[in-house]
């Protein structure tokens, strides 16, 4: 007779505790340990979620607590996907998302390739090449608030440096259509070290025997990447490029702290203008169908996007 | 069983003692505790040494929460709107009393200012319209008008003084470099500091609003378009605003305003407000100077500036001669839902004392009580003294409307879209404004 781990785990049971166990099927305890959890996710995400969607089939707004709630159909959403400006700060959003992503792949690939290379001081240039994502957006967006001081910050300085352009006479947050690009580098600067790891663990998983089987069929390190290389490190890339677009979609404080959404909107990503319409301006029946919109452009796109991972994950 | 039983009941009944006993506690210390909300600013912190007066005067302990100005509205407004009891008394923006008043999160005063014998027209006319009163220009009365602040100027006395300085203005423009009296001067003060090199270090022309996120440019622009002939609406007919909010004088007040920007800014200001403008000021970066006039004990104070360096000016006249001024400065107002009535009363009552307020005066907290500020001894009293007085009396306000947020956010909005970033003309943006505001008001269903 063996003694598993569910047999001591059984004798160590309380009598009491065991008598009223018993009873019971293993659907039903299956049950009790999930309960919990799915009561918390249905509290704090599923309920939240149908209270919205009827919230923005409504006129409520949530600082006029006497106000009569109207039912006003599909004039939210009409209202929305009518709006220039709503679709303006959509593009703005893509821009920010696209280029963020772009950089911090391209980058924090070549990073990673590099890295995973063995030479004196690995650990070191590791550690500090991640330190911009241990510190806080507060910090970041302050940081370059001053690095991009067009008197005294070292962006505009390293300009005139290289280039002779005066560096007080262009400013990379205000107008001339820098800002917009100005907040992607921060981003890039902050997050490339995180894409750079997932790559990174990506890389390590290969194993030396297939580059060690090439090198016996000599084949080139140009053939080596593009045929090894890249295509097992493609789900991770894919999964760092995943985790940064969910991220980057929900941009808020970094860009606000920059820019606060200008000059003018070029900087209003779609997340900042939906909470000065949540919480500032308090149309909360019109930023609940807003929050929507964007809820099922990101569940869309992500499903879409998660299709594809698997798909690249089996071949 | 029987034991197990006697320590449950054990662990129940002291549980509950110490509930009950807590709770006891706590409802004690709320009556003997006041917390006050306001923006965390130099008078705020005036206002803690002040309150210590009621302190011992009422053995209830003050409590302060303070928080920055770009998140000031966000935060409170938050609070008051879910029924937070965080504040029993709140010194709230002037703007906000609308919707303070029309959704009760503000106790109506009027009872309370009769039975203490507070009367209102001993505050400054234009503090009791613009803080307390919900609708306008009636007596119904929300807050005590606490702390009185308007939108000026101030300007380097000391570099307009200098006579190489002097020599070259009139050299360049024939005639004498004054303070400017009119808003065409000002940028041509303006225009003449933009790059100069003074003591060895390049200065600009002045530092003016343009802050994106919360209300500064609104409050910049604002304060140039009254003296244009800017108006919210029709005076005849409520909330009709075209022709009068993009009147030709608006137009072009907008257009100076922009035109100031291009001309005579520090590089890189695209996003400034308050904070932004006394740092340019302190040091040195700027000739003159718009903000607040709560920011000018500070610079009085001030090793760079103070000391006789700094000039204080009325907003200046429009084309027209007009002057007009953006209101600042709030009043104090006890939160509905407090726990504490009596006692936040008890602090209005201690306020509004003439002691009190001449304390308040001396302390650099802006009185609106008139027997302080027509003392014969109050311009003296202060270099800025009689530039607050004259410019208190030509002030205007935002809309005091339950929807200001909405109406602040539109204006930010369109007026950083043309100003800054350069989109459009002015015509446009007014134009726009005019479509957003009636929009909101439809919404609101007072069109």
């Amino acid at each position: 007779m063996t003694d598993t781990p569910a047999d001591r785990l059984a004798r160590a049971t309380p009598q009491p505790v065991a008598r009223r166990i018993r009873g019971l099927s293993d659907r039903a305890i299956a049950w009790i340990f999930v309960a919990p959890t799915i009561f918390l996710l249905l509290s704090v995400n599923i309920f939240p979620l149908i209270w919205t969607i009827r919230l923005s089939f409504t006129n409520f707004a949530a600082n006029k607590p006497n106000a009569e709630v109207k039912w006003v159909g599909l004039r939210n959403y009409t209202r929305i996907l009518t709006d220039a400006d709503t679709w303006a700060n959509m593009q703005t959003t893509a821009h920010f998302l696209i280029w963020t992503i772009t950089f911090q792949v391209l980058i924090g690939f070549s990073l990673a390739w590099l890295i995973n290379r063995k030479f004196k001081g690995n650990d070191l240039v590791t550690t500090l090449i991640v330190i911009p994502m241990m510190l806080s957006p507060a910090v970041v967006g302050n940081f370059w608030t001053f690095l991009y001081q067009p008197q005294i910050g070292l962006v505009n300085y390293a300009v005139e440096f290289l280039t002779g352009i005066p560096a007080d006479s262009f400013s990379m947050l205000g107008p001339g259509g820098w800002a917009r690009w100005a907040i992607v580098i921060v981003d890039t600067w902050m997050w490339t070290p995180f894409v750079m790891l997932i790559c990174l663990a990506g890389l390590r998983s290969i194993p030396d025997y297939i580059y060690e089987a090439a090198e016996v069929d000599r084949a080139s390190k140009w053939r080596q990447f593009w045929t090894i290389t890249l295509p097992m490190a493609l789900p991770f890339l894919m999964l760092a490029v995943l985790f940064r677009g969910i991220e980057n979609f929900r941009m808020f404080d970094l860009v606000v702290l920059l820019t606060g959404g200008g000059p003018g909107d070029e900087t209003l990503l779609a997340s900042i203008d939906l909470k000065r319409e949540a919480f500032e301006k308090w149309r909360t029946g019109y930023s609940s169908a807003y929050a929507i919109v964007l809820f099922v452009t990101v569940f869309g796109l992500a499903s879409i996007y998660v299709k594809a991972l698997n798909k690249v994950k089996e071949r | 069983m029987m034991k197990s039983l006697y320590v449950k009941g054990l662990l129940t009944a002291g549980t509950v003692a110490c509930s009950m006993g807590f709770g006891t506690m706590m409802a004690h210390a709320d009556e003997k505790e006041l917390t006050l909300c306001w923006a965390a600013w130099d008078p705020a912190n005036a206002l803690v040494e002040l309150s210590k007066g009621f302190e011992a005067s009422s053995g209830i302990k003050m409590k302060f929460e303070f928080v920055p100005w770009p998140n000031f509205a966000d935060r409170m407004l938050n609070e008051l709107n879910s029924g937070g009891k965080l504040c029993d008394l709140m010194i709230g923006d002037s703007q906000w009393i609308g919707g303070a008043a029309e959704n009760g999160w503000y106790v109506k005063l009027n009872e309370f200012f009769d039975k203490e014998g507070i009367k209102m027209d001993a505050f400054v006319p234009a503090t009791v319209t613009g803080y307390s009163e919900w609708p306008k220009n009636t007596p119904n009365y929300w807050s005590l008008p606490a702390f009185g602040d308007v939108v000026g100027w101030t300007y380097r006395k000391d570099w307009f003084e200098r006579p190489e300085i002097k020599t070259a203005f009139k050299e360049k423009f024939g005639r004498d470099l004054t303070p400017p009296a009119t808003f065409d001067e000002l940028k041509q003060v303006a225009e003449f500091f933009q790059g100069r090199k003074i003591d060895g270090k390049t200065v600009y022309g002045a530092s003016i609003y343009t802050e994106r996120g919360s209300e500064g440019i609104t409050m910049g622009v604002m304060d140039v378009l009254y003296s244009y002939g800017f108006k919210y609406e029709n005076p005849k007919k409520p909330y009709d605003m075209k022709g009068f909010v993009d009147s030709a004088g608006a137009v072009k007040g907008l257009e100076f305003y922009k035109s100031l920007y291009d001309c005579c800014v520090a590089p890189g200001t695209s996003n400034t407000y308050m904070g932004e403008g006394i740092d340019a000021y302190k040091s040195g970066q700027v000739a003159m100077q718009m903000n607040f006039a709560f920011t000018w004990p500070g610079f009085e104070a001030d090793p760079n500036v103070g000391g006789g360096k700094t000039g204080y000016l009325v907003n200046p006249a429009g084309p027209g001669g007009e002057k007009f001024a953006q209101l600042g400065g709030q009043g104090i107002s006890v939160v509905a839902n407090t726990d504490n009535m009596d006692g936040a009363l008890g602090y209005i009552k201690w306020f509004a004392q003439k002691d009190v307020q001449d304390k308040w005066w001396s302390m650099g907290g802006f009185s609106c009580l008139r027997a302080v500020v027509e003392d014969p001894n109050f311009t003296k009293s202060q270099p800025y003294a009689q530039t607050f007085l004259d410019s208190m009396a030509i002030v205007k306000d935002f809309w005091a409307e339950p929807s200001y947020a909405t109406l602040l956010q539109a204006s930010q909005k369109r007026f950083h879209d043309y100003v800054v970033a350069g989109n459009g003309t002015a015509k446009e943006a007014l134009d726009g404004l005019i479509a957003d505001w009636t929009e909101t008001f439809e919404d609101e269903g007072k069109l």
